[in-house]
């Protein structure tokens, strides 16, 4: 299950037969996690998944019921262990938690704590508030700030701290779209330069896919999948996992045709085509992305070459999002496709019209149910 | 009305020529309550901050019991202070009773369940998201109980004012452990039964006038450091 990509070096942070008990309920149990020097390792799940708790395991904050974390391979103790290897982490969360006194002393806060030196400290604070584009409110009470500026100011406190691991608990949350845009792109230019070893976890598939190294799939608890992002979204290994990772199609079908490597699967009578090599026989989830259907008018001749499969419907809804469509095909079972505002101008079709669904082989994905 | 306008007018000259007596009294009133208010602050801080953030078995019962504590009548607390340092109680080999000391347990007594119930709550009230930031950021368990304190600064300083305000204008006890002993244990509030009791409406009058500004000019400079540091 743990697909490791950098064996190259040895994990820094590592999580072994980790459970966390709130109550009665198991919430987190995981058997194995590594975490490897300089890379973004982003932690998706649902609400509830669990990823709170396990963030706050990883960094310390929170005991285990049972379980090993490691840091350098080295098993944490309870006592003055845990105060001094918290001292080489830094965590944001998801609300900013400034304290009730300045800026400027929200972010030496942490460089006193650990005992770094005044002249030192007051170049780093310095440094990152610059850094993040907030040096001019070093003078301002914490209270006083709006989100996106409190967030940039809890970065900064956290990024001043030089930490050899950073966490972030979904850090751009609660912010409105564009303060979220601008301040995710200085944080994803900060991470590039520093290049920190960073655990984050989001409910939010969209957020900082560009930069992570890895993805882990929490559901209930449990780390279902992990893996670089391309493989985490393109092939998830569950129906659980699809739902959540892709904002795409989830029919049932069973192949019915197996040769070599391009799966014929029966849709509710509707034959389509897919590059998977799933025996005969086998039910399966198809999962096909709201981006990867085109639409063509029925009396459409160019039909791109490599689709080869084309869905004649009805269209029962058309829903625009801004610059596309969600336009909904029945075609014995629900198509959404998402097309662009223009071509689905081009196409001149309304409600009730037929239309054709057409998408490559290779952008079906099959999830076998074993 | 003459009563009245008598008792402002020999309340001024008191002050104004200082009378020895009144000072006396005044400055006993002040030193018993200040001093009961600082143990209470240290005693009460800290006991309030360690049942504030921590589990045991039958909290629910001592917060209770501090609740109760905020409202306890200082006739009673004179009464259970009076028999411990009663000549054969408990305590009474330490000689205590009708002195000055006496009164500063009692009056500790008094605003000690104050204090640590407003600790109580507002410590309770920090949001524990914060702490767990501030542990992140490295405080070992002494910087954070100090950085709460920090940020709890304002409703603290009202657990002062009201701590100091309960004890300061509080007479049962302190009449029941003192004794109100002329230039021993007499402050303003006991001057000021014994004044009315006597029918010497002036002088208690002036007693009471200056309790008012004693207490006004201590909740002023109290209210003045809180509301500064709210607005800076």
């Amino acid at each position: 299950m743990n697909e490791v990509n950098q064996t190259s070096a040895p994990p820094l942070l590592e999580a072994k037969e980790l459970t966390v008990v709130l109550g009665e309920q198991k919430v987190l149990d995981v058997p194995s996690l590594q975490v490897f020097p300089n890379e973004v390792l982003v932690v998706i799940g649902p609400n509830g998944s669990g990823k709170t708790t396990l963030l706050q395991s990883l960094a310390l904050l929170l005991k285990p019921a049972t379980g090993t974390i490691l840091y350098r391979g080295q098993p944490v103790q309870n006592g003055s262990n845990l105060l001094q290897l918290r001292r080489r982490f830094a965590v944001v969360f998801q609300e900013s938690l400034l304290l009730n006194a300045s800026v400027w002393s929200n972010v030496t806060l942490g460089l006193h704590l650990r005992g770094v030196e005044k002249n030192e400290a007051k170049q780093r604070a310095q440094k990152w508030l610059e850094r993040f584009g907030v040096s001019s409110l070093a003078h301002r009470q914490a209270k006083t700030l709006s989100g996106g500026e409190s967030k940039r100011v809890s970065l900064a406190r956290a990024f001043a701290l030089q930490p050899e691991v950073i966490f972030l608990d979904e850090p751009f949350t609660a912010l409105d779209n564009p303060t979220r845009q601008a301040l995710t792109e200085d944080f994803e230019n900060v991470l590039r330069e520093t290049r920190v070893t960073t655990v984050m976890v989001t409910h939010d598939r969209n957020e900082s896919l560009t930069l992570s190294s890895r993805v882990a799939v929490l559901i209930d608890g449990r780390i279902v999948q992990i893996g670089n992002p391309r493989d985490v979204f393109s092939c998830p290994v569950d129906d659980r996992v699809a739902s959540f990772v892709e904002a795409g199609n989830h029919l049932p079908g069973v192949v019915t045709a197996q040769n070599e490597g391009l799966a014929s699967v029966d849709m509710s009578g509707a034959q389509i085509q897919a590059v998977s090599y799933i025996a005969m026989a086998t039910k399966v989830t198809v999962c096909l992305h709201y981006e990867d259907i085109t639409l063509l008018a029925p009396s459409s001749q160019t039909v791109p070459s490599s689709a080869r499969n084309r869905l004649a419907g009805k269209i029962v809804k058309v829903f625009p999002l801004g610059s596309q469509v969600k336009v909904t095909v029945d075609c014995g079972f629900p198509i959404i496709a998402l097309v662009t505002k223009r071509s689905w101008e081009d196409l001149k079709l309304e409600v009730g019209q037929t239309v054709v669904a057409s998408f490559k082989a290779s952008s079906v994905h099959l999830i076998p149910h074993l | 009305m003459d009563l009245i306008v008598e008792g402002i007018v020999r309340a001024f000259q008191l002050l104004i020529q200082g009378d020895p007596q009144t000072l006396k009294i005044t400055f006993l009133s002040l030193s018993v309550s200040v001093s009961a208010t600082m143990i209470s602050l240290v005693l009460g801080v800290a006991l309030g901050t360690v049942i504030a953030l921590n589990k045991f078995f039958g909290r629910r019962f001592v917060v209770t019991l501090i609740n109760t504590g905020m409202g306890a009548p200082p006739v009673v607390v004179g009464l259970v202070v009076t028999i411990f340092l009663w000549r054969n109680g408990p305590l009474g080999a330490l000689h205590l009773l009708y002195t000055p000391y006496a009164m500063v347990i009692a009056q500790c007594i008094i605003s000690l369940p104050i204090i640590m119930g407003f600790t109580l709550a507002t410590i309770q009230q920090v949001d524990p998201k914060l702490r767990l930031q501030i542990v992140a950021l490295g405080a070992s368990r002494m910087q954070m109980l100090w950085l709460l304190l920090r940020e709890t600064r304002l409703p603290l300083l009202a657990a002062v004012m009201a701590g100091f305000g309960a004890i300061i204008s509080e007479v049962g006890a302190s009449m029941m452990v003192g004794g109100n002993i002329t230039n021993q244990t007499r402050v303003l509030t006991t001057a000021v039964v014994m004044e009315t009791g006597k029918g010497d409406f002036g002088l208690a009058i002036a007693l009471s006038i200056i309790l008012m500004i004693l207490v006004y000019l201590v909740n002023f400079a109290l209210t003045t450091v809180q509301q500064r540091s709210k607005t800076r």
